[in-house]
């Protein structure tokens, strides 16, 4: 049977006070925070730990917010769920938008690799460690980040006109 | 060759039939287009579709489709084409022999279809690149609509007449 969310929350809050910044239960769909530093333990804890078991990284995605704390923000989230104990998970990680450096989490779930490309494809972020970071969508010579709120779309490319 | 055309001739002589040489040639290409197996998105399955025993494009000769464009001689450019896929489609097209047609397949391969607003990664129109003979909207075209385009191609070959139009030599490509 699967751990509610609260119990999770207070569960990650209790063992990483320094790495989980909080859980947010009123916008929606639950999520935990977890600073940038800890997510690769925070996600090898929540896989590990018997009655959690979040074996399985369904996705990593990410939010362009450029009206975030700071200058701006970029929100990457992580989709868990379990095939023994059931049930999902969703963790997001705010980093800078105008350095978006995130460690990868491809040693805890080498699942992540593509994932990471993508976001890293999209978004422009950055994981730190991680193995093979080229753009997995866009043709490698592409310029700019599509996903970013002021991308601005390309005029040309290849010789092809894109207007 | 058909007889509305009167472009044969029965002599005297039994067992012979006599035409032009444009005539046999442009009713042989017609008869026997061989697309090449190439599909880029939802397209492809309507065109698989049309090969299928339903819809049956082997009733119009065009149902042998190649898995080498070295062997085929229609190119149906079924889905959307992305800048990243253009290169690709243009070196098909290349490897192709010549007479060599294509058939744009919905509105994606026309001009960018759905994403000719907002999709910053999809080619305009699939003749930026390569180009087309027969500009087949819909989204996707039905089956059907896949054999309708096959027709006015045959109608489009069929006015080849690649030795009176003098183009021996240059492609067989209409003027």
């Amino acid at each position: 049977m699967a751990m509610e969310f609260p119990v999770i929350a207070k569960l990650l809050e209790g063992r990483f006070p320094q790495a989980v910044k909080g859980a947010v239960t009123d916008k929606g769909d639950p999520w935990i925070e977890v600073s940038p530093g800890g997510i690769v333990e925070v996600l090898a804890f929540l896989k590990e730990e018997g009655g959690l078991e979040f074996d399985l990284l369904l996705m990593v995605t990410g939010v362009d917010r450029p009206d975030g704390e700071g200058g701006g923000e970029i929100e990457v989230v992580y989709h868990l769920a379990s095939t023994t104990q059931g049930g999902e998970l969703v963790l997001k990680v705010r980093l800078p938008r105008e350095k978006p450096l995130c460690p990868t989490v491809t040693g805890v779930h080498p699942g992540a690799l593509w994932h990471e490309r993508e976001t890293y494809d999209m978004l422009g972020v950055e994981f730190t460690g991680h193995p093979d970071l080229r753009r997995i969508l866009c043709p490698e010579d592409w310029v700019g980040h599509p996903l970013r709120k002021d991308y601005e779309y390309p005029e040309e490319y290849g010789g092809i006109s894109a207007k | 060759m058909e007889g509305e055309k009167g472009g044969i001739v029965q002599p005297a002589a039994p067992g012979v039939l006599l035409t032009t040489l444009d005539e046999a040639l442009d009713w042989a290409r017609r008869g026997s287009f061989w697309p090449m197996t190439f599909g880029l998105a939802c397209c492809a399955i309507e065109m698989m579709s049309a090969g299928g025993p339903h819809f049956d494009l082997d009733r119009y000769g065009a149902g042998a489709f190649r898995p080498s464009p070295r062997q085929a001689d229609l190119m149906i450019v079924a889905g959307t084409v992305t800048f990243k896929m253009a290169p690709v489609i243009r070196r098909l097209y290349e490897q192709v022999p010549d007479p060599k047609w294509v058939i744009a397949m919905g509105a994606c391969a026309c001009r960018g279809g759905p994403y000719y607003h907002h999709g910053y990664h999809v080619v305009k129109g699939v003749d930026r690149v390569i180009p087309v003979d027969v500009y087949l909207p819909g989204c996707p075209p039905r089956p059907e609509a896949l054999l309708d385009a096959i027709m006015a191609l045959q109608a489009k070959v069929d006015r080849m007449k690649t030795f009176s139009a003098g183009k021996a030599g240059e492609g067989g490509k209409e003027a």
